[in-house]
């Protein structure tokens, strides 16, 4: 009997208020793959993971997370299948200092990190354990959302812009964490806009357009395609 | 049927009704309906233009009721003189209120209102001219225009249904004026009122000050008409009821007030008659208003009517 | 004008000021949480006076249970509103959770009116507690000493429990980010409901406290829960130190009002939140929502 995909996605249509964002988006994403969804802003990205934590009001179609049925769930049974959420906001708690940002979601399963693992992994976090979320820098604040999910003992991670607007030597900490997380097994959905990162992280893309999928371009397809590739995200 | 139509049959609708009503109910209760209508008027013209909710309203219509009886008792002064001090001395202290309110908005401003008013309550509890507990009573009703005396039912009941009428048609002339319509502006947008030029707290004040006003007039016509001024009349439950009718009747419509007001002051007098215990009724029709009814009367039948309408375009 | 009686006057404000720092605690907590102003505190306070009184006289169970047993039930009472009612309008705009929580006051105030008339029922002070302490400056009732050290500790713990507990931590951050909070597997609709028990428990508490103070009737809660209206936009709905620190302050100075001006004592409160209206509109300790 065939493992479940960690995530399968069937026509998937997506609504804020009125308006219709989501346009029958379908893929899937079998346990231990890394995924990245590219494509141009606005086209949906950050509406698709929403959709997929069951943070967006009306959706209808199909998400299977590990085989069940989770359209119609709320968050927090999502979050308990397994799901690590890193949104693109980062939203880290000003109301919580450091280490009490890190211990906020609760631990599901075993196999996540522990505390002192988290603070070996991010040096920076642990020199500001007492400090204030909000007083970090983006890059630290960008570490924190990630190390909050890898202590629940998530497999899988839904990465929102994880390296939007940080410097090169903290964008390369955070894929070495990502490559962390793919050594480990866990499944790995990436939403990103610089595309250097996407393609060195991610087996296969899928490029999102106007609420759907429209490609879907593996690692060894990448050379090939590359001026569709900059078509498609306009760069 | 277009919207200047069916407005113009419920000016007729209200006018032919105010005309025949007391031929069909007892005028005095017509009276105290009027008394309250104008009153939800006056809170929902706040409301509506500056999409403020006051909790404390019955600072202005139980201050009115003391200042009018106690000019007309003790002061002996005519009718129409009482109620010019009421109204002038609410206004006053819808000024001050107004300043001092208007700053904050939403939960704050209705806290802020319940507040103000408990003050004039506790002030009403101290003052000797109130006479507290046992009230103001035997306030005169006098004559109107000099001529006609009020303790002739009818008399009353038309003069009430003439203030009305007047204090009614000023609330719609100052909704749909200029006035109204930027101070709807301000409630939609503020930071664009703003940065359009307009003084904004100034159109909130004098929204304030007319809402307070009027309620004033309704609080003074109360008081003269049924001859009391009570502590009642200042206090919260009296400033909840208030909402509550316009709840009823629909919140920010043009006859919503009154209709709410009809159902409010029945229901009331049906139950102390039937010896119900009246304020666990009205909470629970509070309840079931906010949680089923929140269009109310009035806004159910907009709604439907624009349901039959845009059912129409189709064809 | 005596140090005794001004020392005496005092103590009755720190009393009251007690109070309005359990009540308003709550408030804090409940508005924080589900967006929602609290005016039925001032029912749940009544009702936790009431079920002291019936705990007495109905099943001879007196005060020092009761301490346990009321903030409970009146917690329970308050958990079973919000699943059954105030959750049906979380979706609406803030003013309507003001305008339910006014009609569910009227109701419950309006049932035990019904029930038991509005006359006044005094509730003994426990003999434990009764008679005081000669201080020499002044005579110190034991009663009075209890109810502000009572009040005090259950602040404290309350303030310790959000701040330094998991518990707290996740109310602090559902408070917040709601939303994300649930991302991350925290039942927070259930943390709502458990959120409303907790902020009206302390009412209710107050209420036991009240009651061989002021004795015990369907009326008490009505006026008292504007007084803590007032408090809180002096406060700010900021901060649970914040509301703390306020209302024993407010407490204190309308004791002091009662010394020099005893007829305006009521109104202290309120005049001094139009002051600091006129200075701070977004209160002393408040954040611009």
């Amino acid at each position: 009997m065939a493992e479940p995909a960690a995530l399968e996605i069937d026509d998937l249509h997506g609504f804020y208020g009125e308006s219709h964002v989501l346009h029958g988006l379908s893929l899937a994403v079998a346990k231990g793959e890394a995924v990245a969804i590219i494509g141009r802003n606005g086209a949906g990205k950050t509406t698709a993971m929403r959709a997929i934590m069951g943070l967006l009001e009306r959706r209808s179609g199909s998400i299977k997370v590990k085989g069940r049925e989770t359209i119609s769930s709320p968050p927090e049974m999502i979050a308990r299948l397994g799901v690590g959420f890193v949104p693109e906001e980062r939203g880290i708690y000003s109301s919580l200092d450091v280490t009490e940002n890190l211990l906020l979601p609760p631990k599901f399963a075993d196999g996540g990190a522990s505390l002192d693992e988290i603070y070996r992994l991010f040096p920076n976090l642990s020199e500001r354990r007492k400090s204030q979320g909000t007083r970090l820098s983006g890059g630290e604040q960008q570490m924190l959302a990630i190390a909050r999910v890898l202590r629940t003992g998530a497999n899988i991670f839904l990465l929102d812009e994880p390296t939007e607007g940080l410097a090169p030597v903290i964008i390369e900490q955070i894929c070495d964490v990502i490559d962390g997380m793919k050594k480990k097994g866990h499944t790995v959905i990436l939403v990103e806009q610089n595309f250097h990162v996407a393609s060195r992280l991610a087996d296969r893309h899928y490029v999102m357009e106007h609420g759907r999928i429209v490609d879907v371009i593996t690692c060894n397809e990448l050379a090939a395609k590359h001026d569709r590739i900059k078509s498609l995200l306009g760069i | 049927m277009p919207q200047a139509t069916s407005a113009r049959a419920g000016w007729g609708v209200l006018i032919a009704a105010l005309l025949v009503a007391p031929w069909l109910f007892y005028p005095l209760f017509l009276v105290k309906v009027l008394c309250y209508a104008l009153f939800a008027c006056a809170f929902n013209l706040l409301l509506g233009t500056c999409g403020l909710m006051s909790f404390g309203h019955a600072a202005f219509f139980g201050s009115a009721a003391y200042i009018a009886g106690h000019a007309a008792k003790e002061w002996g002064l005519p009718f129409e003189a009482a109620l010019l001090c009421a109204v002038a001395g609410t206004s006053l202290i819808g000024v001050v209120f107004g300043y001092i309110s208007i700053r904050r908005q939403g939960i704050y401003f209705a806290m802020i209102t319940l507040a103000l008013a408990q003050l004039i309550y506790f002030l009403a509890l101290q003052l000797p001219f109130t006479h507290a507990e046992d009230g103001l009573t035997g306030i005169p009703r006098g004559k109107v225009l000099g001529l006609f005396p009020l303790d002739h039912n009818m008399v009353l009941y038309y003069t009430t249904a003439t203030i009305f009428l007047g204090a009614f048609s000023l609330i719609h002339i100052v909704m749909n004026s200029t006035f109204g319509q930027v101070v709807r502006a301000v409630r939609d947008n503020e930071t664009r009122a703003i940065s359009l030029g307009f003084e904004v707290n100034r159109f909130k004040l004098l929204a304030f000050t007319l809402s307070a006003a009027i309620a004033g007039l309704a609080g003074a016509n109360k008081a003269i008409a049924f001859k009391l001024a009570t502590l009642v009349d200042v206090h919260w439950t009296t400033s909840g009821n208030v909402v509550l009718m316009t709840l009823l009747g629909g919140l920010g419509t043009l006859f919503g007030p009154v209709a709410g007001a009809i159902i409010f002051v029945a229901l009331e007098n049906y139950l102390a008659d039937s010896g119900l215990p009246v304020q666990l009724v009205i909470g629970a029709i509070f309840i079931g208003c906010i949680l089923l009814f929140r269009r109310g009367v009035v806004g159910e039948i907009e709604n439907l009517f624009n349901g039959w309408c845009d059912a129409a375009k189709k064809f | 004008m005596n140090i005794q009686v001004i020392l005496g006057q005092l103590l009755v404000g720190l009393i009251n000021g007690s109070f309005y720092a359990m009540m308003s605690l709550g408030l804090a907590i409940i508005f924080g949480l589900l967006g929602i102003a609290n005016i039925a505190q001032g029912a749940f306070y009544m009702m936790g006076a009431f079920f002291s009184w019936m705990l007495l006289r109905w099943f001879d169970i007196g005060y020092f249970p009761a301490l346990i047993l009321v903030p409970l039930v009146v917690g329970i009472i308050g958990m079973v509103i919000e699943k059954l009612v105030l959750r049906r309008i979380y979706r609406l705009d803030h003013m309507y959770g003001l305008l339910l929580t006014f009609g569910i006051l009227m109701f419950i105030q309006g049932l035990f009116v019904w029930l038991f008339a509005t006359a006044g029922r005094p509730y003994p002070v426990p003999a434990e507690l009764r008679g005081g302490f000669d201080l020499g400056f002044m005579f110190l009732p034991k009663y009075r000493a209890w109810v502000v050290a009572a009040s005090l500790a259950f602040c404290l713990a309350t303030w310790l429990i959000i701040e330094k507990t998991p518990l707290g931590r996740t109310l602090r951050a559902a408070t917040e980010n709601p939303a994300l909070t649930r991302a991350f597997g925290v039942n927070v609709p259930a943390l709502m409901t458990f959120g409303f028990g907790i902020g009206v428990a302390p009412a209710g508490a107050a209420g036991l406290l009240a009651a061989p103070i002021y004795s015990v009737s369907p009326l008490m809660g009505g006026d008292l829960v504007i007084v803590v209206f007032a408090v809180v936009v002096v406060g700010g709905m900021g901060s649970v130190l914040g509301s703390i620190v306020t209302s024993l302050s407010l407490g204190l100075l309308e004791g002091l009002a009662r010394v020099v001006y005893p007829q305006g004592a009521n109104m202290v409160i309120f005049v001094i939140m139009i002051a600091v209206l006129l200075v701070r509109p977004a209160g002393l300790f408040g954040r611009e929502q």
